[in-house]
């Protein structure tokens, strides 16, 4: 049973960075319609800028997340105005090959100047709390609260404050939000800038856990995109439910079945569930 | 009739003479692994173009697919079926594969069924890697035979230890791809395929069948891949789950778009310019992949059709201009 909980608790972990990786993504994906396929990528910079800020500046753990999250935020306003912008009228598949050349010149970057291997953040809260049996780093709870502090802070941007709802709105109608004299390029910059904000926030938290390498954002990248389009296309609860539920399954499949295939249950689940509904479990129709 | 072909094909003719006496221009063995290299992956990219360039589906599992040929062709070749039967089999092994994916995937519209196809490619590439008692897990496999020798009645038998035997293997199939391709885009099928992508609602309302033209497109597509992985395994004599990676997707992607996407040329143009292009720039090879990723961009922006897009608008207004002039001149003439 001591196994169940451990593995619970991991799964939490792990979904809580889930959840915030395609919080961001739906924005960006189910509100702009862009599909982001570098968001991975930005996520791994993110890890990767706190990195070098910690290491080479001497930056505190919390200076440099911040620091991180608001140069993100910046390099994903250029990713948006350069790569996608100017494909907002063309066809989907263009913006999609579009991402594709982002995510190389993203990975490969990294590569090049940094180098391939991976790198570790010197973790800023190393002591551990055994709880019921359960061992718990002090760096995994922060995590896990950190998540639900980002959710909700988020929340309440989008729900409370004058620019959260301009983005609804341009969610909701575009022409309609365009005719009441929203900018709508100023809200496509503003989500972009949120959406790998939260991405960095998310790498930051978990790099002191995992191994930081140019490589890490793929997979991740891509386990968004099934979050995503599995809880709704743009719906907010489906990206932080879909995210933990994630994050429970590959924790529990890894620890009981094969750890080897975890990654293959939840790409198969894609392609078994979109079989069943082309749009998505929570998907409008015709979207 | 035969001056009449020569006359407005010559330069087909002369690509033909030129490919079929390249063993005789191209000595060094390096280069001309190239060569073959560039005739398999044209294979490759010219089956993306079907599903991607003509029919506007976005397959990201086109190395899984290739990665399937190859692991099939090098299970049975080394279980000692030969070479000519294992082939063709490959080939419907990727083909049928692709049947069952594209069933519930080709239901999906645009980004959805590329994120699909692309899970579907990385889930290749993860069993290849661990499923160690079949294939041989990260190590691969190696020793694969190269084809069997083909006997001939008096003449003795062509086998395929050599470069250049290899070469005229792969130009064969690479043609015999291109001459399908050609026939199939040309036809009331292609037609349907180009449909499908210029407006999914609108042919399926003038009485198109346009899942069944995605899942022949795409079964069609993946046979080639298939084969095309067939061939590379024989040839290469070993293969890893990097011959099923996403990277190997991606290249094909930068060949079939600055090539030029929905034309016949295109992926063969991109799948040879690239490569050798990268070989004259090797001291920039660690920067091939952002290099590539910057074209892509650039590219998909401005000049969607790519190259050879560029060259056929080029004509184009090359002869209306020179069009013009003739009418001018008519007219000139008139008054």
């Amino acid at each position: 049973m001591d196994l169940f909980f451990q593995q619970v608790f991991n799964g939490i972990m792990l979904g809580s960075t889930y959840a915030i990786v395609a919080l961001g993504l739906t924005l960006v994906f189910g509100i702009l319609h862009i599909p982001n396929f570098a968001h991975g990528h930005l996520y791994m910079l993110g890890a990767y800028v706190s990195f070098f800020l910690m290491t080479l500046y001497g930056f505190g753990f919390w200076p440099a997340l911040i620091a991180s999250v608001v140069i993100l935020g910046l390099i994903g306003i250029v990713v948006e105005r350069v790569v996608y912008r100017p494909l907002r009228d063309k066809p989907h598949i263009n913006s999609f090959i579009s991402a594709v050349g982002a995510l190389m010149v993203l990975e490969t970057s990294v590569i090049v100047f940094w180098g391939p291997q991976g790198r570790r953040i010197p973790n800023p809260y190393p002591g551990i709390v055994d709880v019921l049996g359960i061992t718990m780093s002090y760096q995994r709870l922060l995590v896990i609260l950190a998540a639900i502090v980002l959710i909700a802070l988020l929340q309440i941007f989008i729900k409370r404050t004058t620019p959260g709802i301009t983005i609804e709105a341009v969610a909701q109608n575009r022409e309609g939000a365009m005719l009441v004299g929203v900018n709508v390029n100023w809200v496509s910059s503003l989500t972009f800038a949120i959406s790998t904000g939260t991405a960095a926030a998310a790498a930051c938290l978990v790099a002191p856990i995992f191994m930081i390498t140019p490589t890490m954002g793929a997979l991740l990248g891509m386990k968004a995109f099934v979050i995503v389009i599995l809880g709704g296309l743009g719906s907010i609860p489906g990206a932080i439910l879909g995210g933990y539920i994630l994050g429970l399954l590959e924790a529990i499949g890894g620890g009981y079945l094969s750890a080897a295939y975890k990654d293959v249950y939840a790409f198969g689940a894609l392609i078994l569930i979109l079989s069943i509904r082309p749009t998505g479990l929570f998907g409008k129709e015709g979207s | 009739m035969a001056v009449k072909f020569l006359r407005e094909k010559w330069i087909y003719v002369l690509l033909l003479v030129l490919a079929l006496a390249l063993p005789l221009l191209v000595t060094n063995r390096y280069h001309f692994q190239i060569i073959i290299m560039g005739c398999l992956f044209s294979i490759a990219t010219l089956s993306m173009n079907l599903i991607l360039g003509y029919t506007g589906q976005a397959s990201l599992a086109h190395a899984g697919f290739f990665g399937l040929g190859a692991y099939g062709l090098a299970l049975m070749t080394k279980s000692g079926i030969s070479f000519w039967l294992a082939l063709p089999f490959s080939g419907l092994f990727a083909a049928l594969i692709g049947f069952l994916i594209g069933l519930p995937t080709l239901r999906t519209r645009g980004s959805y069924f590329a994120i699909s196809t692309m899970c579907f490619g990385v889930i290749v590439s993860l069993v290849a890697g661990n499923w160690i008692e079949v294939t041989g897990g990260f190590n691969g496999i190696v020793g694969i035979p190269v084809p069997s020798p083909i006997p001939l009645p008096f003449l003795g038998e062509i086998s395929f230890q050599t470069q250049a035997a290899q070469y005229y293997l792969v130009l064969a199939f690479l043609l015999l791809t291109l001459l399908i391709m050609n026939r199939l885009v040309h036809s009331l099928l292609g037609l349907s395929f180009m449909a499908i992508r210029n407006n999914e609602v609108l042919a399926e309302a003038v009485g198109v069948p346009t899942f069944v033209g995605k899942v022949l497109s795409f079964v069609v597509a993946n046979f080639f891949a298939g084969m095309a992985g067939g061939i590379y395994a024989s040839l290469m004599g070993n293969i890893s789950p990097g011959t099923a990676s996403l990277d190997l997707t991606f290249n094909w992607l930068v060949f079939l778009l600055l090539g030029g996407v929905a034309t016949l040329s295109g992926p063969i143009v991109g799948a040879f310019a690239i490569p050798v292009l990268m070989e004259y720039l090797q001291f920039l090879a660690e920067y091939r992949m952002i290099i590539f990723g910057v074209l892509l961009i650039v590219v998909i922006i401005y000049f969607p059709r790519g190259l050879m897009g560029a060259f056929t608008t080029l004509q184009e207004r090359v002869q209306a201009v020179y069009g013009r002039r003739k009418e001018a001149v008519k007219g000139a003439a008139r008054s």
